[in-house]
């Protein structure tokens, strides 16, 4: 029964190529509006979710509290309030998985006739456990090179391809500030933080070495932060409290006053961003169905004159035994045909849109097989819902009336 | 009581309309047996359009009771008198009816499809119907592109496919030339006489009715007149597939 109306429905719409053609473009556009809003929508969230797992999991940052000078406060993170005892003892807390003491500055880096600026960072091995980091050749430095202070260092891919080039980093020396420093290792690529910061441009240096040599006079024996990293999600709220009363009791503050550090959840934060994210892409498809409703009612619109169209051919059907679920099968199966049509082409157009917005525009886009099928899934239902009307109308009519009309 | 294949009893039917119910049809009894070849005729707005159509279980009768084959029929559902004009019943209109978008040969097989014939068999009874009104060749051409006498004939054949019991044609020579009309009679009337397929045929026209074995005139919503007469004789008119001609009036 399906097979030869099938048959009659595509022969219907192909002897009216240009109706079917403007007919369908609403659910084309709709449809294809609809991919190319998905896909910039999971790109971004899938660069989010990207820079969410490189900056690492569970993360807080402890920031030591701000320095005033005259009058002029100076900003979190520029007192010398918190000391690698402070980030010593922190590790050492029931729900720390690992810590990074951090001090850092800008640096100029010589290495052969090449030169570059750049964040030097100043820490301890655990740092790359935190940041769930890796290395692409040679090791990090060791303990022993935090306690004896040396001139070690391992560099960000970009900081290697501005001084070194084509050539192997590990193994060399650069100039930092003046004093040359052996490369130990070169960092895995870890592309943008999701505030956009190339994370690869970077210098890592022993905690104790930066202290002493590199950013001597600002801090002597102390710290700019401390990264915590909590050893699951669900302790996260554990740890903030073991750490914060861990440095208020370490560092004499009695309740009432003001604490001279700050504690920050940067998971939550990317998690924030996340969220922002998927609601933009909710947000963006959204607006791209209503496109599709309207492609829907063009669909409905051009169904009821068709069916006006073929009043008679419905009573000869209606006469020669066909009955009214018969036609309103006939007609159901026009509009889903007519909508799935639109939506193939409009898939392939959001596919091709997507690419193109990839290519010129630089946006991170992601085209899923779900958003795909949904698609399809959403034409025939707009095909079904928009087709039932005109549908019913056709089934409706009177076998005798239909046989008259002209 | 004899088996008649078409018994109507006080079948009557009135149309509404601003004025009241308006009685097109007073209460008609009638037999038809099968076999027979009936010419119904009669002025305009004399009842035998509202009879044929009640005949044809396209509308439902006020009043009465109409047996066919034995069934009341009277007061089907719709889904079942839908399937009693697809297996019992045959139609041939004045404007040929036929879907121009279809192959002749689809629309000879379409009331196979609403009996859920499979493709298969569609195909082979199309061909063996279009090989009975001689237009075998034109299986696969569009009903635009045959004259009016072969689209009626595409018509007879589509009546035919699902081997009713009764073919009701409605004025089928209405819309051709005398020629044309002679041999669409001369194939009804074979059809009557060699398969005894049971006819009954509206028409304006004595030379039309001359054809048939009975001749029942309506006037004014009732019967007026039920005779018999000596058919006109089955000439030995053979059915060319003659050259493509225009049919007087194409119906879209």
């Amino acid at each position: 029964m399906i097979g030869p109306m099938l048959a009659e429905a595509l022969q219907a719409l192909a002897s009216n190529r240009m109706r079917t053609f403007l007919t369908t473009l609403g659910m084309v556009i709709g449809v294809g509006a609809v991919i190319v809003m998905l896909a910039v929508g999971s790109g971004a969230q899938r660069s989010i979710r990207e820079s969410i797992s490189a900056m690492g999991s569970n993360l807080f940052i402890v920031l030591a509290g701000s320095a005033s000078s005259g009058g002029v406060r100076l900003g979190g993170g520029n007192a010398a309030t918190l000391t690698l005892a402070d980030a010593e003892a922190i590790d050492e807390q029931p729900s720390v998985r690992a810590t990074a003491p951090l001090v850092y500055g800008s640096a100029q880096l010589v290495h052969g006739a090449y030169n570059w600026g750049t964040q030097v960072y100043g820490t301890t091995p655990g740092y790359l456990e935190v940041r769930n980091w890796g290395l692409l050749a040679g090791t990090m430095f060791g303990d022993s090179d935090v306690r004896s202070a040396g001139r070690v260092a391992v560099i960000g891919t970009t900081v290697a391809a501005q001084l070194f080039g084509a050539e192997d980093p590990v193994g060399g020396t650069l100039r930092i500030n003046g004093s040359p420093y052996t490369v130990l290792g070169l960092l895995a690529p870890k592309g943008q933080s999701f505030d956009g910061r190339d994370q690869d441009d970077t210098v890592l240096v022993p905690i104790t070495t930066a202290q002493r040599k590199l950013f001597g006079s600002s801090f002597r024996g102390s710290l700019r932060m401390i990264m915590v990293q909590s050893v699951a999600a669900d302790a996260m709220a554990q740890t903030e409290l073991e750490v914060t009363s861990l440095l208020l009791e370490r560092h004499r503050i009695g309740p009432g006053q003001a604490p001279d550090f700050s504690m920050r959840n940067l998971t939550a934060v990317a998690e924030t961003a996340a969220a922002t994210a998927r609601i933009m892409s909710l947000l963006l498809g959204a607006i791209a169905s209503i496109s599709l409703i309207v492609g829907g009612i063009g669909i409905m619109n051009i169904m009821l004159v068709s069916v006006t169209e073929r009043t008679r051919e419905i009573g000869i059907r209606v006469a020669i035994g066909a009955r009214p679920q018969d036609v309103r099968l006939q007609f159901l199966l026009e509009s889903v045909a007519l909508a799935l049509l639109g939506g193939a082409v409009g898939v392939l157009l959001g596919v091709i849109g997507s690419e193109l917005i990839r290519r010129l525009a630089d946006i991170p886009v992601e085209v899923s097989g779900g958003s795909v099928l949904l698609a399809f899934a959403v034409s025939a239902s707009v095909g079904v819902f928009f087709g039932w009307y005109p549908a019913r109308k056709a089934a409706r009519l009177q076998p005798i009336e239909a046989l008259r009309h002209h | 009581m004899t088996a008649a294949l078409i018994r109507v009893e006080d079948l009557a039917k009135d149309y509404p309309t601003a004025a009241g119910p308006y009685p097109a049809l007073h209460g008609v009894n009638l037999e038809i047996g099968a076999g027979e070849f009936v010419a119904i005729m009669g002025p305009s707005g004399s009842g035998k359009s509202t009879f044929m159509n009640l005949l044809g279980c396209l509308d439902a009768p006020t009043r009465g009771r109409y047996w066919l084959a034995g069934q009341d029929v009277a007061r089907l559902p719709t889904d079942a008198l839908a399937q009693i004009r697809n297996r019992q019943l045959g139609f041939v209109f004045q404007g040929f009816n036929l879907l121009q978008r279809s192959s002749v040969a689809d629309n000879v097989a379409l009331p196979l499809v609403y009996a859920r014939v499979a493709r298969a068999q569609r195909r082979i009874r199309a061909r063996e119907l279009l090989a009975q009104v001689g237009l075998e060749r034109y299986a696969e051409s569009l009903p635009s592109r045959i004259s009016g006498g072969q689209q009626q004939r595409v018509a007879i054949a589509r009546a035919l496919v699902n081997r009713p019991r009764v073919v009701l044609a409605d004025e089928p020579t209405g819309n051709l030339d005398s020629h044309t009309s002679e041999e669409i009679m001369a194939l009804f009337a074979r059809l009557n006489r060699d398969q005894g397929i049971t006819l009954v045929l509206v028409t304006h026209e004595p030379d039309i009715a001359a054809w048939a074995g009975r001749v029942i005139r309506f006037h004014d919503g009732a019967l007026a007149e039920d005779r018999r007469q000596l058919p006109r004789p089955v000439s030995s008119l053979s059915l060319s597939p003659e050259s493509p001609r225009p049919a007087r009036e194409q119906v879209a």
